[in-house]
Parts: C-alpha cells; sequence; structure tokens
C-alpha cells in the first residue's frame, strides 16, 4: 500500500467525486460565511439536477437573505412579497399543474407575516414543496426577534433575552400544520453537518417526489444558523444550534405519507 | 357565438373573463361584488374553458395568486370592493414593480373603514395616483353601463398585456348591482403560447427568466423609475379613451365617469331645457386622464362643474388639465348617496349663472 | 491506510473561510491559510493532504460550494508489480 499518488495524478476529470452543481450559477453568494442558506440552495440545485427537472421548476423567493435565491439557482424563479411566496406557488401549481413549484422561505417570512399564507396552502392541500429555513431571528434586517426566537434568546428587539410573558412564546409552526390534512409530508432537518446535509438532501427530493402523487404539501425546515445575527463565528453557531435550537426544534420527520409519527 | 343576455354588472364581468380567455381568477367575498365570485364558482370555467378559479383565505392572498400568475405569462384577474382593494395595495405595487400584466376589479363601495355598503366613486385617488408604494401607475377604466363592465374586461386584458401593467376596473356598487341586457362576445381561446419573459421553466434554449421588483443598485432602480414612467407617457399619447356628449356648442361642461356620468347624460338635458348649453365629457380612462381635451375646450368654456360620488377627487385633474384657463367646481355626494340629474342641473345653474338657491 | 486517495480543490476567490469543512473533515486535512484572498478571507486548504480519503463531507457541507473533490483508489504494492511485468 505504499504509493505516491501526487496530487496532479488525483486531481483529473475522470476522479471527479463532487462539484457545484451545474444548476447553481457562477455567482459569489452574498451570505455571510458559514451561512446555512448556501448550502440548502446546492442541495435544491442538486436534487433538481439528479430529477434532471430543471427546465419544470419553478421557485418562489421570500423577503429576507434568501431575496436574492434567484441569482444562484439557474432556473426561473419569482420574487414574492414578504410570506405571501405560498400564493405565488399556488397560482403557479394550479395554472401549471405539471410543473414542480416550490417556495423558500424564512422564519419572519412564513411564521410571523405569512402565516395566513403558510397555513392556508399546507391546509388547502396544495401540491407544492415549502422549505422553511428557520434561524430564530430576523436576519436580513439585522437580527431582530423572530416568532421562532427562543425563550431568554438575545436579539436587536429582545436585547435582555426574550421574555415569553412579555413578547410571547416561540412557534413550532412545523408541528402545527403537520395537524392540518392537506400536508402530505413534513420534516425538520438541518445543513451543519455532512450527516445532517445528506438528511436534507433525501428530505427535498422526496418533496420534489411527493408532487407528482398530488396528494399534499410537502414542508421541510432547515433548523439553520444565523452568525452574524447571533454574533457568533460559524463554528460556534453551529454548537450553539444544536446546543439551544435542537431541544426546542428536534430534527426528524414529524408526518410521512400523510400520517403523524408518534412521539415514541 | 355572440350572445344576449340581461345581467348584474358583476356577473357580466365574470362571463366576461371566462370569454375573453381568461387563465384564472382569485377572489375573496366582499359586498358589493361577491356575484363575480359566485357566479364563477357556479358556472364551472374549468370545464367550459379550462380557467380555474380559487377563493383565497384573504385579499392578500388572492392578489399574490394574481401576482404568481401573471408572472407565468397567464391571462389572471381579481376583483374586490374598497376595503380589499386597500388590501391588495401592496400586491399591486410589486405587480407593476414587477411590469407583470392583470386584471384587478374594484367596485367601489363608501367610506372610509368599514364605510358603507352603498355605491361611491371615493377610491379615485387611490385607483389613479399608485394606491401603493412607490413611484407607478395602474391603467383605470371606468365603465358607465353592465355592457362596458363586461367589454372593459377584454380591453383591460389587452392594455395590461400590451404593457406590461396592471389595469383596474373602476366601477361602483351601483353597476355592479345593477342589471342591464349585455352583448356578450364569442369565446375567445385561451392562450397555448407564453410571453418570453414568463416563468414556465427555464429550457435549455434560454436565460433563467426572474420576476422581481427588488434592484439594490440606485442608479439602476432611478432607470427602471424612469423606463416606468415612460410606459405611462406613452399610455397617455395613446389610450386616452372618453366621450363626448353636446360639447360642440356647450358653454358648461359637465365632467363625470362611470355611475355619476349616467346621471350626467340626464342632467345635460335638464340643464339645456332650462336654456344652460350645457354638455357632458366622461373619461373612460382615468389614467392616463383625457387631460387634452380638457385643456382644448377650456378657453371656450364658461365653466366646469366636475360631478363625482366623493368629496372631490377627480376634480383635482380637471384643474390640472385646465390651468387656470376656466372656472371649475365640484359637486358630489357621499354615503352611497346618489345625485339625481334635477340636483345636478340646479347646482350647474346656481353654481355657474346665479340661478335658483340650491342647498 | 485508506484504499482511496482523495484531493481537493478550493475555489480561492470564493471561499468565506468559514471553516465548517475544517470541522466537518473526519480525517483533519483541512486548515485555513495564513494569506488572505481578494476579499480578505483566509481560505480552506489541504494542510495534511496525505490523510484525504476523497469522501466529499468538507464539499457537500460548504455553503459557498467551492470545494471540488477527487478520489482516486491506491494501487496496492502487489497490483503495482503487475502492472510493471
Amino acid at each position: 500500500m505504499n504509493d505516491n499518488l501526487s496530487n496532479a495524478d488525483i486531481v483529473k476529470c475522470e476522479n471527479l467525486v463532487y462539484k457545484r452543481s451545474p444548476v447553481m450559477t457562477d455567482n459569489v453568494m452574498h451570505y455571510c460565511p458559514g451561512c446555512g442558506h448556501g448550502t440548502a440552495h446546492q442541495i435544491i440545485a442538486e436534487v433538481i439536477e439528479e430529477m434532471d427537472i430543471q427546465a419544470e421548476t419553478i421557485g418562489i423567493t421570500p423577503v429576507g437573505c434568501a431575496v436574492l435565491m434567484y441569482n444562484y439557482l439557474d432556473i426561473d424563479m419569482q420574487e414574492a412579497a414578504h410570506g405571501r411566496a405560498p400564493a405565488l406557488a399556488t397560482a403557479v401549481k394550479r395554472l401549471m399543474p405539471e410543473k414542480y413549484v416550490f417556495t423558500y422561505q424564512g422564519d419572519g417570512d412564513l411564521a410571523a407575516i405569512g402565516t395566513a399564507e403558510t397555513i392556508h396552502a399546507c391546509n388547502r392541500g396544495e401540491n407544492i414543496a415549502i422549505f422553511f429555513i428557520n434561524n430564530g431571528i430576523y436576519g436580513m434586517t439585522g437580527g431582530q426577534m423572530a416568532p421562532t426566537t427562543l425563550p431568554n434568546m438575545r436579539s436587536s428587539t429582545s436585547p435582555y433575552g426574550r421574555d415569553v410573558e412579555m413578547m410571547g412564546n416561540p412557534l413550532r409552526i412545523t408541528e402545527l400544520v403537520a395537524q392540518l390534512p392537506g400536508t402530505y409530508y413534513v420534516t425538520r432537518q438541518a445543513v451543519h453537518t455532512p450527516t445532517y446535509v445528506r438528511k436534507t438532501k433525501k428530505a427535498v427530493r422526496r418533496a420534489f417526489e411527493n408532487q407528482k402523487l398530488k396528494k399534499g404539501l410537502s414542508l421541510v425546515e432547515i433548523v439553520s444558523n444565523c452568525n452574524s445575527g447571533w454574533k457568533m463565528s460559524p463554528v460556534q453557531a453551529n454548537k450553539w444550534m444544536v446546543d439551544n435550537m435542537f431541544p426546542f426544534y428536534p430534527p426528524g420527520d414529524i408526518k410521512l405519507e400523510g400520517k403523524m409519527l408518534s412521539k415514541d | 357565438m355572440k350572445e344576449l343576455k340581461l345581467m348584474k354588472g358583476n356577473e357580466a364581468i365574470a362571463e366576461a373573463a371566462i370569454r375573453a380567455g381568461a387563465d384564472g381568477y382569485f377572489g375573496y367575498p366582499i359586498t358589493p361584488q361577491s356575484e363575480v365570485l359566485e357566479y364563477l364558482m357556479a358556472e364551472k370555467p374549468h370545464e367550459r374553458t379550462g380557467m380555474i378559479v380559487l377563493q383565497a383565505e384573504s385579499e392578500i392572498a388572492a392578489i399574490n395568486m394574481v401576482y404568481g400568475g401573471a408572472a407565468c405569462g397567464r391571462k389572471v384577474f381579481t376583483s374586490s370592493s374598497s376595503p380589499g382593494i386597500s388590501l391588495k395595495q401592496e400586491g399591486l405595487s410589486y405587480i407593476a414593480g414587477a411590469e407583470l400584466p392583470c386584471l384587478v376589479v374594484n367596485v367601489v363601495r363608501g367610506g372610509p373603514g368599514l364605510g358603507t355598503i352603498q355605491p361611491a366613486q371615493s377610491d379615485y385617488f387611490q385607483a389613479t395616483k399608485g394606491g401603493g408604494h412607490g413611484d407607478y401607475r395602474l391603467i383605470v377604466l371606468a365603465p358607465a353601463s353592465v355592457q362596458e363592465m363586461a367589454d372593459f374586461v377584454e380591453l383591460g386584458f389587452d392594455l395590461a398585456f400590451k404593457y406590461r401593467n396592471p389595469a383596474m376596473i373602476l366601477t361602483d356598487g351601483a353597476l355592479g348591482q345593477m342589471m342591464e341586457k349585455v352583448w356578450l362576445r364569442e369565446h375567445k381561446p385561451r392562450m397555448t403560447e407564453f410571453p418570453a419573459w414568463a416563468t414556465t421553466g427555464k429550457t435549455p434554449d434560454r436565460e433563467r427568466n426572474i420576476i422581481t421588483s427588488l434592484d439594490l443598485d440606485s442608479a439602476r432602480q432611478e432607470e427602471f423609475n424612469l423606463k416606468l414612467q415612460a410606459k405611462y407617457n406613452k399610455m397617455g399619447e395613446e389610450e386616452v379613451r372618453y366621450e363626448m356628449t353636446d360639447c360642440d356648442d356647450a358653454e358648461f361642461l359637465l365632467v363625470a365617469y362611470g355611475t355619476s356620468a349616467r346621471i350626467c347624460q340626464k342632467a345635460v338635458q335638464l340643464a339645456r331645457k332650462k336654456g344652460i348649453r350645457a354638455g357632458l365629457l366622461r373619461p373612460i380612462t382615468l389614467f392616463p386622464f383625457p387631460k387634452k381635451p380638457l385643456k382644448e375646450m377650456a378657453s371656450r368654456l364658461k365653466g366646469i362643474l366636475s360631478v363625482e360620488m366623493s368629496t372631490g377627487q377627480m376634480v383635482e385633474d380637471v384643474l390640472l388639465a385646465v390651468n387656470g384657463q376656466v372656472r371649475v367646481e365640484h359637486y358630489g355626494r357621499m354615503g352611497g348617496i346618489i345625485p339625481s340629474p334635477d340636483e345636478i342641473a340646479d347646482v350647474l345653474e346656481h353654481k355657474f349663472t346665479g340661478g335658483k338657491n340650491y342647498e | 491506510m485508506a484504499k482511496f486517495k482523495g484531493s481537493i480543490v478550493v475555489d480561492k476567490e470564493k471561499c468565506k473561510g468559514c471553516e465548517v469543512c475544517v470541522v466537518a473533515c473526519p480525517t483533519n486535512v483541512i486548515g485555513l491559510s495564513r494569506e488572505v484572498n481578494g476579499k480578505g478571507f483566509h481560505i480552506a486548504f489541504m494542510e495534511n493532504p496525505d490523510a484525504c480519503t476523497g469522501c466529499a463531507n468538507c464539499a457537500i457541507v460548504c455553503p459557498d460550494g467551492v470545494i471540488t473533490v477527487y478520489k482516486k483508489e491506491r494501487l496496492s504494492s502487489e497490483k503495482k508489480i503487475k502492472e510493471q511485468k
């Protein structure tokens, strides 16, 4: 086993194992270093590439950091008003039922201003996929408290920590929509480690494939970081996320093939 | 096949949309326009033409469904009444900012707030000056009969697609609820080819299509604002529509649209019986507003009376058009009250010729 | 020794030096450079290239998609001898 493979021997087309998906554009993403948005974008791009559905996919971007997602995915995209992406997606899917339609929304977008659109799209059982990025904060506007901000968690509008007596409780909207008859697949994943990236990719793939079944809506929550908003390094933020976000937002499937999974 | 029917204004809009080849309608109930949604649900256009109809969870959702559908290059529309149209302003601003075609019907009721369910023309400013945030305009059509309610659906779609801009039919509860005979056009097939900018899926032969109203670069955003402005100016040159009655020898001009214009038709006759040479200019497009005919007529007129079911909104556009060349007065009724022809003729007489004191 | 030897190529100008790949690498191959790129980021590089197995964990977790991964089967001494013959 004593060989002298040099880098030049290895770095050849025939030895390629992984490269950025061609469904991603060459644009440099504007996200902060270590932000989970980029990873989530690439997962979606890879699934579109693998399913060979680039020509049949329409994505709807939110308001928030991911507003410019259309600069990074080489697919047709629409940019919605804050919280309204599920309404746009509803019309797109109903007018073009043969297409694959997804929304990509943050927690402020999906769980605060867009709660009505989210719940009703879920309840109507629109045959779309919702990818929900939950970092517990309004990232783009500078780290304000979101509906998902944890109790006692600091943000720029809860500088002494979220006081639930005064500011209300965080909202587990994913568990909430799982209760609705229109959702077919509801899961919570993450993208901070290779293992979770692989799990999330399976979930995203399932969410796209479910659209063919016409049995309802698939929602994939991705618990993610906002290291700038949380004022931590990317690596610290991922650790903080596991220690603090995961107990409140535990990863795993919540509803599979239209059936709630029991907790035990 | 062309058909003659007796219909409510709201129903005529719904039927005309099916026949105009509309692809989708997204609505939410509100008086006095709920018949649009009710008629469409009962009519099952999905079976007739493939057009989809959906009752949304709110006016906000409905206009954003229109946004998504319009972004696919489809002929989509929504309808509502004043309070609901206020909720749609955010979506309309995005649609205008993304340069998408769509049709919105406002069957106006009196306000502000919950106001009344009776007819009014108090949403003129909102309709013609933009309505939502940012520099934009809607193409605004003002029907004065059930026939025009039907006809302006297709016209609205055509103008919306021509300019990639939302169009609005600004009507009121009286026209929406009124029954008249209406000629309905034969069915126009739905589109099978869609505009090049539509988000229908990125095929290998083209670049991806992006529908957005966002541009963080100041210079580019300003350039875009100027582009929109140029579009509105072009509408002003090419799309102004109006109707003149007894204007050739008129000394006094009534300016009124929609329901008010119908009343003013009669008021012109009554005024002439009193010996007042009155005429009527009825703007059909409220944006672009018929500034030119008003400006041209102004110097030979002795007075203009703008009649509206509001405290005076269109009168400001009349004033701008005549630019001080002639005296302009306003007469309005509010709260769902429609003025009578006698009342208008008396006001005209009193305000300009010192006749019977009208209170 | 692993059956495969891998190598990564980092797009130097697009790397933001977030270190997520450094933590994700199971064989501690990756470190951050002392030098910075055009944007001022210390960038990921193979500090310990011999340990790379080409597992692609770094690449799939990279938020900016700047890592390309290659791997090649190591030849055993027996195979090598055969090839020489």
